[in-house]
């Protein structure tokens, strides 16, 4: 085990510790990597037993109050009609993710001057480009090059294959003239760098017992650790201490057995995600920082984004993918950029969700009346399975400084740590594309030929996506990090994860937060000699 | 009906045997047996034994609404579900249906779970009795071809000028 004081510490071993841990590592400074939770061991994960589908709803339940395991926080959520999904353990959110992986559009980094809404951010697409093909390189991305709504770019792999689901849905955007595509994904679609390809399992959301789906613990970690980053497991970062000056010095933690510890740090990196991050921030008081670490703009915690979700579902005649194959297929950005015709600024992405296990259409079936109680439960069971396919939208959320992250004054973890609250209520802005979004959907579906349409907008249990909470910036009181991730406030602070996103755009955001995390690791490395100017 | 192996266990004491009971008569009206798809209900011993020794955090949701239901049942049948009427119970069902949503929630997630990884439903469904891994499906690649129209339409995205450029 590392002694102190190490020269790199990071907090959380998620998508954007991961990445950020290995580019430093070729510095061969002393790196270690504080994580709450634990490895995981694919050989457990569902979809190696008959009862898969059921662990949805228990120990790889999406939502870290229903999971409730050691390595999980609770999430007071009474004020917010979403509620927070994660997963805590190496390979963070990844290991649940399904894997999409769009980046950002050249106009989602300059919301302000092309549509005058929210900030600009300090960088852009062409300056981040070189870090997302670096960040491609090591996940591995299958998708194809030529889609008419991004910039030129390649990709690792051919795309998953579009199956009867991606044909049905392609069909109906042909015959309505839609913008669709081969959707971007972080699933192998054919060996790579020793990771195997899909074999369609159909359960990417609670973790791949393959291989193929591109977590962090099964492909930046093992290069990392091989670099030789130290990685703790079972070590719950309680707060971020601080010297005289206003320099960070180290953290206090709990370790696995439960017992306060301390490790010294020339540089602390946080990566615990847009709840996390300003949970730890804000747990972080001292003298010098009364109102939480880093954050004299008070912005820490503020500007929470979601993605508000929609998910329309078309019932078929025909049969689709049903539980076969991931999630991932196609997607459409026909409505993502600003159309003031439209009744609201900037757009969505619709991501094709392929089919669901009998269960999940039991479940839906039951719930929403279509599969009724008694004898005719198995010819309307019968008439829905494999037979439901459709899509999710996902629509840009405007940073908004009343949707926070704070600390909740009676909820504490199992450290007695005190745990986020949420506030979030759905702009105006995001209602109205929603209603766009479910209605133009509702229509694509009927156009691909389905008899009946369930829609839910929006979906309650999706907060998967966390940003925005520690934004970057160039003004000091108009951020919490500089325009390469340093707190403008505290010199040897560093934040990597999707707090530090200026606005959330309307695609999924791991892809961008890892680019990120790359960018600000090499912005460091430059930098080595007057890091803390 | 025969007796069920390990109740007590599974739901921490939660739901008594005659709660049980009522909770199985229940299940067996949403999921009865068919002869047609040759299924069984989800009252058969196995179906009903998993989904009794698969309750977990929802047992306390389960017994508000059993022991409401029972309630019910003795009011208007002045008896245990068990004993009431089959032909009787459907109506009651109705009723109490649209009165305890986390209640019908978490009963269906409980009941579909575990029927519909039972052996004998999986077969007429025509799913293979397996877990997904190790050996996952087959998904077709389909018709790239439909992509043409998309190909032809070209470019979507909105270019930004370089006046609307800010780099670090
Ligand atoms: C079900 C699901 C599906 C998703 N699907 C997609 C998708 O298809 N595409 C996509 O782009 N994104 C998806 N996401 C989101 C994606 O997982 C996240 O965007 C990504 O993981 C965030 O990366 P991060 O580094 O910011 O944080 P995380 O990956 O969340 O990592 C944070 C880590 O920090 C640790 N941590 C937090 N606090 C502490 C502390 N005090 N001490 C020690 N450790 C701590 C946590 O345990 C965690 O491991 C999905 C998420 C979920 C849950
Ligand atoms: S569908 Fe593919 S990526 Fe998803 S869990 Fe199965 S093998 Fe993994």
């Amino acid at each position: 085990m590392q002694k102190d004081p190490v020269d790199v510490l990071i907090i959380g071993a998620g998508a954007s510790g991961a990445a950020v841990a290995f580019s430093l590592a070729e510095t061969r400074m002393k790196i270690v990597c504080l994580e709450q939770g634990d490895w995981t061991n694919p050989a457990q994960y569902p979809s190696t037993g008959r009862d898969w589908e059921a662990r949805h709803f228990g120990d790889f339940n999406i939502n870290p109050n229903k999971r409730r395991a050691r390595a999980d926080y609770p999430i007071n959520v009474t004020d917010s009609p979403i509620s927070v999904a994660n997963f805590n353990g190496v390979g963070g959110g990844t290991v649940l993710y399904a894997g999409h992986f769009p980046r950002f559009h050249p106009s989602d980094f300059r919301v302000k001057s092309l549509d005058g809404v929210a900030e600009d951010w300090p960088i852009d697409y062409d300056f981040l480009e070189p870090y997302y093909n670096q960040n491609d390189r090591m996940m591995g991305v299958s998708g194809l090059s030529g889609d008419p709504a991004y910039p030129p770019k390649q990709s690792s792999m051919p795309p998953l294959p579009l199956g009867k689901s991606g044909q049905t849905l392609a069909r109906g955007f042909n015959k309505l003239g839609w913008h669709w595509w081969p959707s971007d994904s972080a699933i192998a679609s054919q060996e790579y760098d020793g990771r195997p390809g899909c074999v369609n399992l159909g359960a990417c959301t609670s973790g791949c017992a393959e291989g193929a789906k591109a977590s962090t613990d099964i492909t930046y970690w093992p290069a990392a650790i091989r670099a030789g980053v130290e990685l703790r497991t079972g070590c719950r970062v309680r707060e971020i201490t601080v010297d005289k000056k206003g320099r960070a010095t180290g953290v206090i933690y709990y370790d696995e057995a439960g017992t306060e510890q301390v490790l010294k740090a020339h540089v602390v990196v946080l990566a615990c995600n847009g709840v996390g991050t300003p949970r730890l921030l804000l747990n972080s008081r001292s003298e010098s920082f009364p109102d939480g670490l880093a954050n004299t703009s008070g912005l820490v915690g503020r500007n929470l984004m979601f993605h508000p979700y929609a998910s329309i579902q078309g019932i078929f005649d025909e049969e689709q993918d049903g539980y076969r194959g991931p999630g991932n297929c196609i997607w459409s950005q026909e409505f993502y950029e600003t159309d003031a015709s439209r009744g609201f600024v900037r757009g969505y992405t619709y991501e094709i969700v392929r089919g669901r296990g009998p269960v999940a259409t039991a479940i839906a079936g039951m719930l929403s009346g279509r599969v009724a109680w008694g004898a005719d439960h198995h010819a309307q069971i019968r008439s829905m399975f494999n037979r439901v396919t459709g899509m999710v939208a996902i629509c840009e959320d405007l940073p908004e400084e009343h949707n926070t992250v704070t600390l909740d004054p009676i909820l504490k973890d199992a450290d007695g740590i005190p745990a986020p609250k949420i506030n979030y209520t759905l702009s105006e802005n995001s209602r109205k594309m929603l209603s766009h979004a479910v209605s133009r959907a509702t229509e694509l579906l009927i156009t691909a030929g389905a008899r009946d349409v369930m829609t839910e907008a929006p979906i309650g249990a999706g907060g998967w996506h966390l940003m925005g909470t520690a934004r970057m910036g160039t003004d000091p009181e108009k951020s919490v990090v500089n325009e390469w991730g340093r707190s403008h406030d505290v010199r040897n602070l560093f934040i990597v994860d999707g707090s530090i996103f200026v606005t959330s755009a309307g695609v999924n955001p791991t892809r961008t937060i890892q680019a990120l995390a790359l960018y600000v690791a090499d912005s460091m490395k430059k930098r080595l000699d007057n890091l803390f100017d | 009906m025969t007796e069920l192996i390990s109740t007590d266990n599974a739901t921490n004491g939660i739901l008594s045997k005659d709660l049980l009971a009522g909770l199985r008569v229940v299940v067996g009206l949403m999921i009865p047996e068919s002869h047609e798809y040759q299924v069984p209900g989800a009252d058969d011993e196995k179906i009903f034994n998993d989904i009794a020794g698969s309750i977990g955090d929802e047992a306390e949701i389960l017994k508000r609404g059993l022991d409401n239901l029972e309630e019910l049942a003795q009011e208007a049948f002045n008896c245990r579900l068990v004993n009431a009427a089959s032909e009787d119970l459907p109506g009651l069902m109705a009723t109490f249906k649209s009165a305890d949503r986390e209640f019908i929630k978490a009963l269906t997630s409980l009941v579909a779970s575990c029927y519909y990884r039972d052996d004998r439903v999986m077969k007429s469904l025509g799913m293979e009795r397996r877990p997904p891994f190790p050996n996952g499906f087959e998904v077709e690649q389909g018709d790239w071809s439909l992509l043409d129209p998309v190909r032809a339409r070209g470019k979507l995205y909105r270019d930004v000028t370089a006046s609307e450029k800010n780099d670090t």
